[in-house]
């Protein structure tokens, strides 16, 4: 580990902030009811489903163990009971982590 | 300075079935025990999710130092994954923007935008008055902040308890959140298309360039759907 730990993060926390700054700097000229607001609502919601789906799909880490077909399944049943318990975010995604530590428990 | 009113409105945001708390913590709980396997101290992990507070970046961070990337190749590295947060923050902030608010005020809570964060104020804006959305937008990044710091400092002290199986079950709880927050979004065209186009895309692209997959796959699902919501009323 060549660099600095600290310098790491300070780089990270730029890096980072970047965007978002930026961000702020384009919208002061921007008006809610304008196109290109419009415009970019769209690429800021396609962006994130991209980040998501590729998470999902090509999942870097501890996820990417987990065979496809299962990440898949587990995805599609708690997308059910998300709609089961009538828009409840806590039990289809405390269900989704107990169902995959299970899994990956018992088929390793 | 701040409406405490409209800013507690915003920091009780993480209470109620709609909360991130559970999804916020699962990740940044994982990214403590990721930080302390990597020689992190606990000071430099607070730090890190302090001054970063955008997971995917501080992923490849992790990924970037594990393989001893200098420190250009880090900051390109974490541009490129967290630059999603420019088009969210200019489809985020014009709705925040007031003429009786200060200006430091955009610049500052700017660090707070991040996903679960900003799904949860674009679907409460229009419950709130527009002179006081940018208070009530910083109550809720204060909590979902807080969350984060105090996860990665549960994760960095409980990463001896964390076996992989647990690991794998954390992993999944942001994404499936995040999917879920995106469907219960889908209430106009242009965005149920953009969501639709861009994890069809997103991940298309990826055969061609790991990297900038998510860029581009979402720049042209965003712009298609656009087009088409434009065409076809919204």
């Amino acid at each position: 580990m060549a660099n600095n730990i600290i310098s790491i993060i300070i780089i990270t926390s730029l890096a980072t902030y970047l965007s978002r700054f930026l961000g702020v700097l384009s919208a002061e000229k921007i008006k809610e009811t304008s196109k290109i607001f419009r415009w970019f609502n769209c690429l800021a919601y396609s962006t994130l489903a991209a980040l998501i789906a590729r998470l999902v799909i090509f999942p870097s880490g501890s996820l990417s163990e987990i065979d496809y077909f299962i990440r898949f399944a587990v995805v599609i049943l708690s997308v059910f009971i998300f709609y089961l318990t009538k828009k409840n975010l806590v039990y289809p995604t405390v269900f989704s982590a107990v169902l995959l530590s299970a899994l990956s428990s018992f088929l390793s | 300075m701040i409406d405490s009113e409209y800013f507690f409105k915003g920091l009780k945001s993480i209470k109620g079935v709609g909360s991130p708390a559970i999804a916020l913590g699962a990740s940044f709980i994982a990214i403590g025990a990721l930080l302390k396997n990597l020689g992190f101290s606990i000071q430099e992990s607070i730090f890190s999710t302090f001054l970063t507070y955008a997971l995917p970046g501080s992923l490849v961070m992790a990924e970037s130092m594990f393989v001893g990337a200098s420190l250009l190749n880090i900051f390109i590295a974490v541009w490129l994954v967290n630059a999603r947060l420019y088009p969210m923050t200019v489809a985020l902030m014009p709705l925040l923007m007031h003429k009786n608010q200060s200006r430091w005020k955009y610049y500052l809570s700017c660090h707070f935008i991040a996903v679960s964060s900003w799904l949860i104020m674009k679907e409460n804006y229009q419950n709130i008055t527009k002179e006081k959305r940018l208070d009530f937008w910083i109550g809720i990044g204060t909590a979902t902040w807080s969350v984060a710091i105090i996860s990665t400092i549960i994760g960095f002290f409980a990463s001896d308890f964390l076996n992989k199986d647990i690991l794998i079950g954390l992993a999944i709880i942001n994404p499936i959140y995040f999917i879920c927050m995106m469907i219960g979004a889908m209430k106009t065209i242009q965005i149920t298309l953009s969501i639709i186009l861009g994890a069809a895309l997103g991940p298309a692209f990826y055969f061609i360039s790991p990297e900038w997959c998510i860029l581009f796959g979402g720049f042209i699902a965003g712009t298609i759907a656009y087009f088409f919501g434009e065409r076809n009323g919204k």
